[in-house]
């Protein structure tokens, strides 16, 4: 269950630093918000990495919608029935992915997010 | 055929997406710029959408399972805007090259620090 708690201001200040990071990562690189929420969770506050996992992907709705309204001129950027359509397959795979997730230990999400982050830092590397 | 390849790589987008918590953009825009077609900014733009969709259903099922914290979810999305701007700002005064090795440096930084962190946790 989610912590009923409001957070301390320390806290809040931290969540502030890994929104604004997470979104000029973003703006700078094409990145999700992601790439840097999760660890930032994991290593300032002590999430498990589902808690960490789960909460991303709640803030990178809220990144997302933003990132879509501050573009403006987006609407005729969208080819709104091609990303409906492949999100069909998204769709599944989040969902599948989730669930996987339950199963797996804790410590293999980080694994994997590790293997992330190297296939990102090879992929600046390269360009 | 392309079709079939692009949704297979957005499948993939998703199911990265739920297991590691991110938006899965970095496997969409290929999909959507190699195989289907797009130009770079209207992959982006409807890689976007997409990342929204997978995000929401990604973090309903989360909160099923106890695992969102929405307060802070929204406070972390909520001041994303303004690290936008100072990304742009940033990308004025720094060479680009620059701040891509940077950030290559701070993800294997945390790479290892995450890989560290889970072998010695019990």
């Amino acid at each position: 269950m989610p912590a009923p708690d409001a957070p301390p201001a320390h806290a809040i200040w931290k969540l502030a630093a890994i929104g604004t990071l997470a979104g000029a990562f973003s703006g700078l690189f094409g990145v999700g918000g992601g790439t840097i929420i999760v660890p930032l969770l994991i290593f300032w506050f002590g999430y498990g990495e589902r808690l960490a996992t789960g909460t991303s992907l709640a803030a990178i709705v809220l990144i997302g919608l933003l990132g879509a309204l501050a573009e403006g001129g987006i609407y005729g950027n969208v080819h709104v029935g091609t990303g409906l359509l492949l999100s069909l397959p998204a769709i599944a795979g989040v969902l599948l992915g989730t669930a996987i997730q339950q199963r797996i230990p804790q410590r293999a999400v980080s694994y994997l997010f590790a293997l992330l982050l190297v296939a990102v830092a090879l992929e600046l590397i390269i360009k | 055929m392309s079709e079939l390849a692009a949704a297979l790589i957005c499948l993939f987008g998703g199911l990265t997406g739920g297991l590691v918590g991110v938006g899965g953009g970095i496997l969409f825009v290929p999909a959507l710029t190699v195989f289907i077609g797009l130009s770079q900014v209207e992959g982006e733009s409807t890689s976007l959408l997409m990342i929204v969709i997978v995000a929401l259903v990604g973090s309903y099922r989360q909160y099923g399972y106890g695992n969102v914290r929405l307060r802070e979810a929204l406070i972390v999305g909520a001041l994303s805007p303004l690290g936008v701007f100072a990304g742009v700002e940033l990308a004025n005064h720094i060479p680009e090259r620059v701040l891509q090795l940077s950030f290559a440096a701070l993800a294997l930084f945390m790479a290892v620090q995450l890989v560290h962190r889970a072998r010695s946790v019990p």
